[in-house]
């Protein structure tokens, strides 16, 4: 079984950098000629991601596995942790930071929008210790 | 949405004996459309935008815009100038735009209609579709084609939010052919209606239109060009007739702003030069949160008043419009709307998601090829030098495995493998 590995380091203490792991898997995906639907569905959650993981995980990676049926993206940091993942998962629960909301982050929409758009979306998170997010989006 | 891949004409087309194989244009591409090869510069036509920033960056001057001559007049019984209003900002101390519209009759042409009448009927019919919301936000303008050859080339997912309505000169182009032939009696046919261009991209749309079936201009004039011809008839008017009727929206369109500056309502936002543009479509794409009713984007920095035919530098010709504009509606002309319906200012035809960037037909084998250019990507030096002939290191590995390079191409790989080699022999 032919499958595609891809590992994007997320700086941070960076802002203005999220937004390239995204637009590389774009290229990546159409490159394989996957359907543009697919590939919207990957870029809204890619950038999300990478976004949490910048703003609330203080910096990580996402590592993504192509595989003939299906793509799994996987986030991992090591920042604080979410204490309440049900309540994370709500539109609109946001505990952004005045910086990140002058930015236009913080809306609450970014987990709720990658549930939306994936097949699966699955959280672990230890206070204190990290968050992993994994997301899969089926490619047919 | 399925690609589609038939082959288009460009009208950007390279000098070989001027071409000195640098890497100028390389590296400028938006689309990594160049490569150097045996020396020279060649375009891959089905990644090709027409935005001409080669052509503003070559040294040499080796890149050009395939446009008509001027000798083509000679092909119609009756011919008619439109001229973009950037070409208002070309000219030094203009006291009127009469004269330079005086100045086009004087040359040899029998009429003249100005593009930017094009204009008022186009922001009529934007304003009506945004009010009943049936087009997906943000709506992007259709006025520059190479933001829409970007889109079908690279941004599928935005095709559905184009503003699917004709350009100011497509517009102006077939008013004007139609009140020729009431006033002339002449059939379409033998009336030449020639746009007096700043742009490479609105040459290659006479050829393959975007949205229309035919486009309703017989011939692109570059700017230059006509300035060239123009500027000495300019000093022998001898009267000035009037004859401009636009308005200071329509003029101001050469410049980025102007267009949503004719919308003035809802959130509307302008973005200028390539690069910029494909940033903000890469955000437009991931964030479904981004509160955008409408997008202005326009390939060159500042808009077409710095297009790849123009004389002036970009800049100075953005003054100008302003002040042209600004004069124009001091004149207090009545508006004078062109006699189109919207059905015909309407495209008619789907813009194709034309994918180039497939690596195989068989997913299975586009995911080894992907694999492949991965392994020798990690082997290349990542220094994105252009030596190669290719624009970065990854387009190398792509372009290796896709079999339009050779691995030995790369000249700090070779030193090496030239190092060890005289290192074993020693
Ligand atoms: N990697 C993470 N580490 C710690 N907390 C997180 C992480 N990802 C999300 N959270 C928590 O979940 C909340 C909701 O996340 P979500 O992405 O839905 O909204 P947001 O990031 O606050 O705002 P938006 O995504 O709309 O800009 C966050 O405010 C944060 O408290
Ligand atoms: S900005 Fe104007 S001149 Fe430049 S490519 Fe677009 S339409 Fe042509
Ligand atoms: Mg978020």
């Amino acid at each position: 079984m032919p499958n595609v590995k891809l590992h994007y380091d997320i700086d941070g203490n960076d802002f203005t950098v999220a937004g390239q792991a995204s637009s590389n898997l774009k290229k990546v995906l159409k490159q394989l000629g996957v359907s543009t639907e697919v590939i919207r569905k990957a870029a809204i959650s890619m950038y999300e991601g990478e976004i949490n993981t910048v703003i609330h995980g203080k910096g990580g990676a996402a590592d993504v596995e192509i595989s003939t049926d299906k793509l799994i993206i996987t986030f991992t940091d090591h920042g604080p942790g979410i204490k309440d993942i049900s309540q994370a998962m709500q539109e609109g629960f946001s505990t952004a930071t005045d910086e990140a909301r002058e930015l236009g982050f913080g809306a609450g929409m970014g987990l709720p929008n990658m549930k939306k758009y994936s097949d699966a979306l699955n959280i672990s998170s230890v206070l204190g210790e990290g968050t992993t997010v994994e997301i899969i989006i089926h490619l047919t | 949405m399925e690609p589609n891949n038939t082959p288009l004409s460009h009208s950007v087309t390279l000098d070989k004996a001027k071409c000195k194989g640098c890497t100028a244009c390389l590296k400028r591409c938006p689309t990594e459309a160049i490569r150097i090869r045996d020396g020279k510069a060649k375009i891959l036509q089905d990644l090709c935008i027409d935005c001409g920033e080669c052509i503003k960056v070559c040294p040499y001057h080796a890149k050009q815009a395939a446009t008509d001559p001027f000798e083509d007049l000679q092909k119609y019984k009756y011919n008619i100038a439109v001229p973009a209003p950037t070409l208002y900002g070309q000219f030094h101390n203009l006291k009127d735009i009469d004269y330079v519209l005086n100045g086009l009759l004087a040359i040899g042409f029998d009429d003249v209609y100005e593009a930017a009448k094009g204009t008022e009927a186009i922001t009529d019919l934007t304003l009506k579709l945004l009010a009943e919301g049936k087009l997906e936000k943000p709506v992007i303008n259709s006025a520059c084609p190479a933001v829409i050859r970007l889109i079908s080339v690279r941004f599928p997912s935005l095709i559905s939010h184009i503003l699917p309505v004709v350009a100011p000169v497509e517009a102006a182009a077939m008013a004007a052919r139609k009140e020729a032939v009431e006033k002339t009696g002449l059939s379409p046919e033998d009336i030449g209606v020639f746009f007096i261009s700043p742009c490479a991209a609105k040459a290659t749309t006479v050829q393959n239109p975007l949205g229309l079936k035919a486009s309703p201009i017989s011939g692109v004039l570059s700017m230059k060009s006509v300035y060239m011809k123009l500027l000495p008839a300019l000093g022998k008017l001898s009267e000035i007739k009037p004859i401009s009727t636009s308005s200071l929206e329509g003029i101001s369109w050469a410049r980025i702003g102007g267009e949503i500056k004719a919308l003035s309502r809802g959130k509307c936002l302008s973005v200028d030069g390539i690069d910029n543009i494909i940033s903000l479509f890469e955000e437009i794409e991931d964030d479904e949160n981004l509160d955008i009713d409408f997008i202005e984007a326009l390939s060159c920095t500042g808009g077409c008043v710095s297009g790849p035919l123009t004389v002036e530098n970009g800049y100075v010709a953005k003054m100008r419009i302003v002040e042209i504009a600004k004069a124009q509606g001091k004149k207090d002309l009545p508006r004078t709307p062109i006699d189109l319906t919207d059905e015909e200012l309407t495209w008619s035809e789907p813009i194709k998601y034309r994918n180039n960037m497939y690596l195989d037909e068989d997913f299975a084998v586009a995911m080894q090829k992907l694999e492949q250019i991965e392994t020798i990507y990690r082997d290349l030096p990542q220094i994105d030098c252009g030596s190669c002939g290719s624009p970065t290191c990854k387009c190398l590995a792509e372009d290796i495995v896709r079999g339009y390079a050779d691995e030995i191409e790369c000249i700090h790989n070779l030193r090496k493998r030239l190092q060890s080699l005289q290192q074993e022999a020693e």
